[in-house]
This record gives structure tokens, C-alpha cells and sequence, in this order.
């Protein structure tokens, strides 16, 4: 090999991977694909692009540019002559910097907003247990006992009142575990159901009475009509949702029974409440009870609406929560009782769980349907938001004021339900167990 | 066998209304406030301020009754009322007085069993207009759009007019007044109708009220007053005499300012018999003498009432008109109180 010749050049090392193309990576990439992937696409893409600029022009001026601090409209216009000139267009938050109080807390005394906000920290807090796992067991005491002091602070009289209105479950607990040890467990739960409501007609009121005298601990008591705004739409949206979903599984289970009657009772129960609009049920509870309860009685309206209100999320929930049991498998029922266990057992450890995981999208909705329906008491003269909101523009301050007060409500409706959308996400990722 | 469990039912509710019917200025004392029925909002009329507390016109009605009755005029509780709830709330008793701008008439009178104590506001259905569309008169409204809030009298009241004179026009239903307010600016309508009171109250909140005129036709008769259940006259009087009372003391010259004065001792008999210092017209009452007193000293007379919440100095600017005294030109014409 004489005449080797020099090698001109051996590459000894890898080349570094170049950049890649402008147009195949990161935002550019992006948009080319996602938006100008053709041309129809791409000129889609700029018309909409042009609507929503036309669209957030004429609103974000009028929004941001908006007054804070006037005590009337008339006075709005006059600060924005001076800043704007007379034909701009913008927002009169002032009306939200003068009522906000009120629509949030209705007519209730403004040295005692602490009570509604704190028993709504108590109720976040009380939830945390039911809603997410992981949190120790002994604040499911705290579960028990807060619907009791809910009631207490944001009603208010004496501390005896809610205390021994509990001690009647406590008793119904006690007589369940005497007589289903002594006489079955059928026995057990009558005694469970008629000791409490014994106690509740007879003893309750001359105990509360006697030791209210004795010793007056309480807070001042603030009367159902002084609640409104979103006040009102809480305690009538939260009730509804906590009682309503025990209420629907018994109902869906009743419906599911063999028993003739509690059967038929189910059915007919869930199949009339559904089949009449929530409306006429509010009329029923404001107006046709009045006729029918003894002159005198005294029955609240505001509770009134939370049992209508109950009862009709309860016979949607009960038909959601059917969805879940019907789309059981019937081995699963049959690898429970195979397995030995009674009903109730089977249906709290085997059916149950997956029936509710099933329905979780459907139960969440009935819970935003219910939340937003607790709008309508508006039409039976509750001050809910909207029903403050008429009110509010019948001042002569604030008539004429229109957006403004629609907008604010919409957003607070919007953050709860959205935060209830989350959260049932949220739990259908967790509890997914079939690994798609 | 149903249908006389039904009607066993309703009548037991019968004879329950008739028994809360009874002895209403009793129950009204032992509970220490009145339950007054009002609006949930109606501008001038009623409406809650930032505090929560009432006020407007028919809310001074209240105020006056629970002076008379009570001695205080803040011992009220208001019930706020829909359209559809009033007359239910008033018939089962949660209200014992409803003061919500409502029309006299002979059904309510007569077959809803109630009990009109007078009236405190001569209303009317009118038109208003924006002013560029050069009318000036509801009979040149020939194929307008109007708005109009359905469900009332006023729905009624503008089919009649409409057909009366023989022309046309293309209804645009709406559910409230604010909602009015917005597709009438925003154009939706040519015209806009309700109640005289409301026209002036939506057209004074405008940005440019003398863009829009309210034409001079006034369609129908709407004499709003208070009202209280049958079965009760004792009550009935004495809300009906509050309510005169105010009237009257307009009328003879008491006004807040000068009501003490007054009251020390005059030279005219009825104003004695009115201010408690001569006869017993409080005792025939069942209430002691001051019980009127009281009840002008609540809001001012009739006239100070009607100034303060939505006379010509409110931003609503509504002229006295037919609510005038007789001796004005007006329609308020109170029985003697001899």
C-alpha cells in the first residue's frame, strides 16, 4: 500500500442533533396544526380570532373601565361624563360596592355576618371528611354534630334548642341497639323511628323550654325572613343536597324492592313528584299549605321550601341512582349473597359503592340543577339574589342599573358550580378502577 | 266519595280562614308588629334600602297603620309579595294588611272576599314613546311594536284600546319591568306600556329622559289601595281611617311640623276630633286617642308622603294630578271625622 493517500476527513464524533425546522415545533407547530391546517381552517381560524377581538372590545372597556364609588346611577353618569365624556359605555360596579352585603346576606343584621360565614368555614370543614379520603376518623364527629350548630348560628336562640334536638338521634340509636338485640332487627328500627319522634312532640319543647329559662346561652335569634341573597340560595342548595341523596338511594332501592308496598309507595312517590315542575311544588308549599295547616300555625316558609326542594332532587336523585343499579352486572348480587350477607350488608359494601361510583356524573348534576334551581323561590316572594336584584332596582338610586347585578350573580352561581364540576372529576379519576 | 273529601277539606279550610279572620287587632297587639304585604320592588312604591330597611309610598300606608295600632311606627314586619302569592298570603292570614299597589276591582272585591280600605293612587295605563318617532298621540300608533308585561290588566286594557280605535299593533311580551326598560332602549319596541307610575319612574331613569314622551291618553282606570280580609270590619276601619286620616290631615293643614302644636288645642273641631283633643274617635276604634296622631307623625300627611317618595322633587317627578285634594282638582276626597 505505497500509494496511500491522505484521508481528507474521518468524522470522529456524532454530529449534535440540529434544531428542528421552525415550522415543526413549539407554538408554530402548534398553531399549523391546530389552526391553519388548511385553508378553510386557517380562515375559520382568523374569523373567529376577529369575533372574539370584536367581542372582548366591546366588553372588557366596558368592564374595566367601570365606576366603583358613586352612591346612585345618576351619579355614576355624572363621574363618567367627567372621565369619559357622555357617550362612552361603561359599567356602574358602584351598585355592587353598595349592596354586595346584600346580596349576599339578604336583610340579615350586618353585626352578625360573622355567624352565616362561619357556619359556612364549619360546613367546609365538615365536609372535608366525606368528600376526601385520608383525613383522620375523628372528624367524622365533627360531621355529626355540625348540621346541629349550622343551625344554631345562623338562626341563632338559645343553645338548648339544637342540643336536644340531637339527643333525640342519640336516643333513636340507643333504642334501635336495645330492641334489635331484644326483639330483631325489624323491631329495632321502629323503635329507632317512633322513640325520637315521641320524644321530639312531647319532651323536647318543655325540656328546651325549662332549661332555656334556667340557663339563657344563646345568640340573638334572627327570623327566616331577614335570610336572602346568596345566603338563602346556599342553605336552601345545601340542604337539599345533603338531604336529598340519602333520601333518593333509600327511594332507588325502594324501587327496586320486592316488598309491595314500600314498592308501589316508591314509585308512586317518585313518579308524582317528577312528573309536576319544582315551581308548582313552591306554590304548593307557599300557598295551598297555608289553607290546610290549623290558623296560627306558624310553619316557616323558608322550611317549607327546603322539604319541596328536598323531595323533588330526591325523586331525580333516586331515578340517577337506579341508572347505577340497573347497570350492575346480577353476579355481583349474587357474589354477595353467595357470600352470606343480608340485605343491608350486601347493598352497603358490594352494590352500592359501585352503583354510586356509576352515577357520580349524574348525581353531581342533579346537585347543579338543584343549586341553580333554588332561583325559583323568587316567584313565592323569597329575597334570593335575583329576587334582591328586583329589589335593588326599585330604589330610585339604582333603577335602571340592569347588568351589572345579573353579572355579579351569574359569576358567584358559576364559581360554585364550577367547583362542583371539579370536584366530581376530580372523584371519577380516583375511584377508576377498570384500567382504560 | 273524593270529591266530598275535597270539598269537606276546603270547607274546614273555610271555617279555619273565617277563624283567623276574627280579632285581627288582637293578634296584631299580642305579636307586637304588623305583617304588612308589599312588592318585592317597585320603585317609589316599595323597596328595601342599603340597610334593609323599607320605604316608599305604599310602604308609608304600613307604617302609618302600625302607629296607630302599635304606637311605633318601625313595628312592621314586611312580607314581600309576588303577583300570585298576594292575595293568598293576605286570605290565609300571614298578612293582616296588603299594601301592594293593587287595583280595586269588583272580582277582587267581591269574589275574592276581600276588603279595598280606600285608595291611596289613582294610576292609569299610558304610553311612552321615544320622542324621535314624532307621535303625539296613541291613536297615530298604527302597527307599533309595543312592549308589554304579561299576566296583567294592562294586557288586557291594550287589546280593548287597540281594537276601540280600530287599529293595529304587534305585542312584545315581557316578564318585568327592568327587563322592559332594556328592549325598549335597546329598540325592540316602539312603545312601551303599564301603569302612568311606572312610565315615569322607567323614563327617569333613562340616560336622556327628554329623548321619551309619555303621551297624554290614559287607557284605563287603576285606583291602587290597601286591603285587608272580609270577616274583620273592626279592622277594616281602622286601616280605613288611618288612611283617611292622612288624607284629611292634608287636607286641614296638619303636617309633621306642625302636628304639636295642633294637638295642644285648636279652634277647629275636626281637627281636635282628629288629633285626639276633643270626642272619642279613638275609643270607637277600639285604639286610645292619639291613635291618628301617630300615624300622621309616622310619615307626614298624605301630601308629604306623596313628596317625599315620588312626588315632583323625587327623581320620579310624578305630578299630584287626579291625586290632587278635591279642593285642588284632585280626586282625594275623605269622609267627614265627626
Amino acid at each position: 500500500m505505497a500509494n496511500t493517500t491522505e484521508t481528507a476527513f474521518v468524522r470522529k464524533e456524532m454530529l449534535g442533533a440540529k434544531e428542528p425546522p421552525l415550522t415543526e415545533t413549539g407554538i408554530v407547530k402548534w398553531a399549523r396544526e391546530n389552526l391553519f391546517s388548511g385553508w378553510l381552517n386557517s380562515i375559520l381560524t382568523v374569523l373567529s380570532i376577529l369575533f372574539v377581538y370584536w367581542v372582548l372590545a366591546h366588553i372588557l372597556p366596558w368592564m374595566l373601565g367601570g365606576i366603583w364609588d358613586a352612591s346612585s346611577l345618576t351619579e355614576c353618569r355624572a363621574i363618567r361624563d367627567e372621565i369619559y365624556g357622555p357617550d362612552a359605555s361603561v359599567a356602574c360596579w358602584a351598585v355592587l360596592t353598595e349592596r354586595w352585603n346584600q346580596l349576599l346576606f339578604g336583610f340579615y343584621p350586618s353585626e352578625a355576618y360573622w355567624r352565616p360565614v362561619l357556619a359556612l368555614v364549619l360546613f367546609g370543614v365538615a365536609v372535608t371528611p366525606v368528600l376526601f379520603s385520608g383525613i383522620p376518623r375523628v372528624f367524622y364527629a365533627l360531621t355529626a354534630v355540625a348540621p346541629f350548630i349550622c343551625y344554631w348560628l345562623l338562626w341563632g336562640g338559645t343553645i338548648w334548642g339544637p342540643i336536644f334536638v340531637a339527643l333525640g338521634f342519640v336516643l333513636g340509636w340507643i333504642a334501635f341497639g336495645v330492641v334489635s338485640k331484644a326483639a330483631g332487627s325489624l323491631a329495632g328500627t321502629i323503635a329507632a323511628i317512633i322513640v325520637p319522634v315521641l320524644y321530639w312532640l312531647f319532651l323536647d319543647a318543655p325540656i328546651t323550654g325549662a332549661l332555656g329559662a334556667a340557663m339563657p346561652i344563646g345568640l340573638e335569634y334572627i327570623p327566616s325572613k331577614d335570610f336572602g341573597g346568596f345566603m338563602l340560595a346556599f342553605i336552601i342548595g345545601i340542604t337539599g343536597i345533603i338531604l336529598s341523596l340519602p333520601l333518593g338511594v333509600l327511594l332507588a332501592l325502594g324501587r327496586q324492592s320486592d316488598l309491595f308496598i314500600i314498592n308501589k309507595t316508591s314509585v308512586i312517590f317518585i313518579e308524582v313528584i317528577r312528573g309536576v315542575p319544582l315551581i308548582v311544588w313552591l306554590f304548593t308549599a307557599s300557598l295551598l299549605l297555608n289553607y290546610f295547616l290549623p290558623p296560627g300555625t306558624n310553619f316557616d316558609l323558608m322550611l317549607r321550601v327546603i322539604i319541596m326542594v328536598t323531595l323533588f332532587a330526591a325523586a331525580y336523585m333516586a331515578e340517577v341512582i337506579r341508572g347505577g343499579l340497573a347497570a350492575l352486572p346480577k353476579g355481583q348480587y349474587e357474589g354477595a349473597d353467595s357470600l352470606g350477607l343480608d340485605y343491608w350488608q350486601s347493598m352497603r359494601l358490594i352494590i352500592l359503592p359501585q352503583a354510586l361510583k356509576i352515577s357520580i356524573p349524574g348525581i353531581v348534576n342533579t346537585f347543579i340543577g338543584l343549586f341553580k334551581d333554588t332561583t325559583l323561590v323568587v316567584f313565592i316572594g323569597l329575597l334570593d339574589p335575583i329576587g334582591l336584584s328586583n329589589a335593588i332596582r326599585a330604589t330610585t338610586d339604582w333603577n335602571g342599573v340592569y347588568w351589572e347585578l345579573f353579572i355579579f350573580i351569574g359569576l358567584l352561581f358559576f364559581i360554585c358550580c364550577f367547583s362542583m364540576s371539579r370536584y366530581s372529576q376530580f372523584l371519577e379519576r380516583k375511584l377508576r378502577t377498570d384500567h382504560r | 266519595m273524593k270529591k266530598s273529601v275535597f270539598l269537606g277539606a276546603l270547607t274546614v279550610a273555610g271555617l279555619a280562614a273565617g277563624v283567623a279572620g276574627a280579632a285581627t287587632l288582637d293578634d296584631v297587639k299580642a305579636r307586637g308588629a304588623l305583617n304588612c304585604g308589599v312588592t318585592t320592588g317597585l320603585v317609589g312604591f316599595a323597596a328595601p334600602d342599603a340597610n334593609g330597611n323599607w320605604d316608599g309610598f305604599d310602604v308609608g300606608v304600613c307604617r302609618a297603620v302600625a302607629a296607630a295600632v302599635l304606637g311605633d311606627p318601625m313595628a312592621v314586619n314586611f312580607v314581600p309579595t309576588t303577583g300570585q302569592t298576594r292575595f293568598t298570603a293576605l286570605a290565609s292570614g300571614e298578612i293582616d294588611l296588603l299594601a301592594r299597589n293593587t287595583t280595586w276591582t269588583f272580582s277582587r272585591d267581591v269574589d275574592l272576599k276581600f276588603e279595598f280600605v280606600g285608595i291611596n293612587y289613582y294610576d292609569g295605563q299610558g304610553f311612552m314613546v321615544p320622542k324621535s318617532l314624532g307621535v303625539s298621540s296613541a291613536k297615530e300608533l298604527d302597527g307599533a311594536t309595543v312592549c308589554i308585561q304579561t299576566g296583567t290588566t294592562t294586557e288586557l286594557n291594550l287589546a280593548d284600546f287597540f281594537r276601540v280605535n280600530n287599529i293595529s299593533y304587534e305585542p312584545v311580551p315581557i316578564e318585568t319591568n327592568a327587563e322592559a326598560q332594556q328592549q325598549y332602549l335597546a329598540g325592540a319596541c316602539d312603545v312601551y306600556t303599564t301603569d302612568a307610575s311606572g312610565l315615569a319612574a322607567t323614563r327617569a331613569s333613562f340616560e336622556n329622559p327628554g329623548d321619551h314622551v309619555v303621551l297624554p291618553e290614559i287607557i284605563s282606570k287603576e285606583p291602587l289601595g290597601p286591603l285587608v280580609r272580609h270577616g274583620d270590619p273592626e279592622w277594616g276601619d281602622i286601616a280605613r281611617w288611618t288612611l283617611n286620616a292622612l288624607i284629611a290631615a292634608e287636607e286641614l293643614g296638619i303636617t309633621s311640623a306642625n302636628i304639636e302644636e295642633l294637638s295642644a288645642g285648636t279652634n277647629n273641631p275636626e281637627i281636635n276630633r282628629i288629633l285626639g283633643t276633643e270626642g272619642e274617635l279613638g275609643a270607637m276604634l277600639g285604639l286610645d286617642a292619639e291613635w291618628a296622631k301617630r300615624a300622621i307623625m309616622a310619615g307626614g300627611n298624605y301630601g308629604e308622603l306623596f313628596e317625599k317618595t315620588i312626588g315632583e322633587n323625587t327623581p320620579i317627578g310624578l305630578a299630584r294630578g287626579l291625586n290632587a285634594q278635591w279642593t285642588d282638582g284632585g280626586l282625594l276626597y275623605t269622609p267627614p271625622f265627626r
